[in-house]
């Protein structure tokens, strides 16, 4: 019985996958959105701005990201962008990179944007009506509770980011989904291969949705 | 103290003040009465610019705050300002809400400016709040809190924007004392108010506003025993 079971495809797929998959999943999943963040704070920004020169081209970023297939933005950062406008290919690692930041990035810059505007217009008349400059009454005032409205959105987008990355199984990145389908195609056992492959996905994203939801409810958002 | 001349505001082509003219002398009570949509509140937040003026001058203690080149920050630490829903800043403690403008803008030690919070605190009635966050006080207690904020920087004029029109009516009392100590103690103060009990005792005077402009003004009993004009008499038949 116990033989029979270790000499399953669910066992023997995991430990095709496992942890080098995992790793991989995880580890595009965190430097993509270390970038992200940097990307959508940046365009964050540029989105509260009122100067139309800096307002509009984060605008056209977030549109552009958010409005094309990432699929289609992958393909073309790993073949048609790299080949063609720089010359050779970035290779398929970095791509993943860039693909999570940007995507991040925007909807990132999204969050930025929504949860400094949910911000009441009262906190900021207060803050101006004391004498704080708008400069301060942002820094004291309006971004420390932002910040805290920012959490649960950020938690989702890791969820979404990292779920993101099974796209990459099509430039032969190995991470999760792309080692589960090469087991698979050799085994022909999809089956059993994908619910493993599923399986760890849910290992990351069960218990991440269940801290954020502990982080919410400390800091009471 | 503060003088008002052809004030104009325009929110895109809606013109909501028509030409205010008024004066508040020092350590004057003034009660802004009116219909919602007449355009009091405006005229208050114009008062420390959280308005832009469209035309027209405004002047408090010497300084022309129409003129671009006024140091607005300046000029509104010197006016204090309590809104209708308090806007207390809920990430911060009673006493941090109080302490953090003279902290910043006076520039007060924090030990400094704890203290003085902290006797503002105990002069509001709610000296053992110092350390809650306002999310615990009940609306009562946060105007009293935002009042003491405002105090915090000395102001030469406080203006209050319907600053019990939240309130549950039992919690409207323990505010309403809070600012006729203040009126006792000779603050300038511009009120706009539903509150015609409070009009009526504390005010100095009181200015009807309808349609953007100041309908009628005059003393307290002038204007509540026997209102001139046919739009107060109309306010106020429904309202007395």
């Amino acid at each position: 019985m116990f033989d029979a079971i270790m000499d399953s495809h669910y066992i023997r797929s995991f430990q095709a996958i496992f942890p080098e998959g995992l790793i991989l999943t995880i580890g595009i999943t965190l430097a993509g959105l270390f970038f992200g963040f940097i990307i959508g704070a940046i365009v964050g920004l540029g989105r509260l701005s009122k100067k139309k020169i800096i307002n509009l081209p984060s605008l056209w970023f977030v549109e552009i990201v958010r409005g094309t297939p990432m699929l289609a933005q992958i393909l073309f950062i790993y073949s048609g962008l790299t080949e063609d406008i720089i010359g050779f290919n970035i290779g398929a690692l970095p791509t993943a990179i860039i693909a999570i930041a940007i995507n991040a990035g925007a909807y990132i810059a999204e969050i930025v944007r929504g949860t400094v505007h949910s911000i009441d217009k009262g906190q900021r008349e207060a803050g101006r009506a004391l004498g704080l400059s708008e400069r301060e009454t942002m820094r004291l005032i309006v971004w420390p509770q932002a910040f805290k409205r920012m959490i649960p959105p950020l938690g989702n987008q890791f969820v979404i980011s990292l779920k993101d990355t099974s796209l990459f199984s099509v430039i032969a990145i190995g991470e999760l989904l792309y080692l589960g389908k090469q087991y698979y195609n050799i085994t022909y056992s999809p089956f059993q291969t994908l619910i493993v492959v599923c399986f760890l996905y849910l290992c990351i994203t069960i218990p991440a949705s269940f801290f954020l939801r502990r982080l919410e409810r400390k800091l009471d958002v | 103290m503060i003088t008002v001349k052809d004030l104009h505001k325009s929110f895109g082509k809606t013109e909501v003040l028509k030409g205010i003219d008024a004066k508040v002398e020092e350590s004057e009570v003034v009660c802004v009465i009116g219909p919602s949509g007449s355009g009091k509140s405006t005229f208050l937040r114009c008062l420390n610019l959280l308005e832009e003026v469209t035309s027209g001058e405004i002047e408090i203690d010497g300084d022309v705050l129409t003129d671009p080149k006024v140091d607005i920050n300046a000029v509104r630490s010197q006016v204090g300002m309590v809104f209708q829903h308090f806007n207390l800043f809920p990430h911060k403690t009673v006493l941090e809400n109080i302490s953090l403008a003279p902290i910043k803008v006076k520039g007060l030690s924090k030990s400094e400016a704890d203290k003085e919070g902290q006797a503002l605190l105990d002069k509001v009635g709610l000296g053992d709040k110092a350390n809650v966050y306002p999310e615990s006080l009940s609306g009562g207690q946060k105007q009293r809190v935002a009042i003491a904020r405002s105090l915090a920087m000395n102001p030469k004029v406080m203006l209050f924007d319907e600053p019990t029109s939240a309130l549950d009516p039992e919690l409207v009392g323990d505010v309403l004392q809070v600012m006729k100590d203040l009126a006792v103690e000779g603050m300038t103060m511009v009120v706009v108010t539903h509150e015609m009990g409070f009009a009526r005792e504390v005010g100095d005077r009181v200015l009807f506003m309808d349609e953007g402009i100041i309908m009628e003004e005059g003393s307290p009993s002038q204007i509540f025993d026997d209102p001139q004009n046919p739009r107060t008499q109309s306010f106020l038949s429904k309202i007395l």
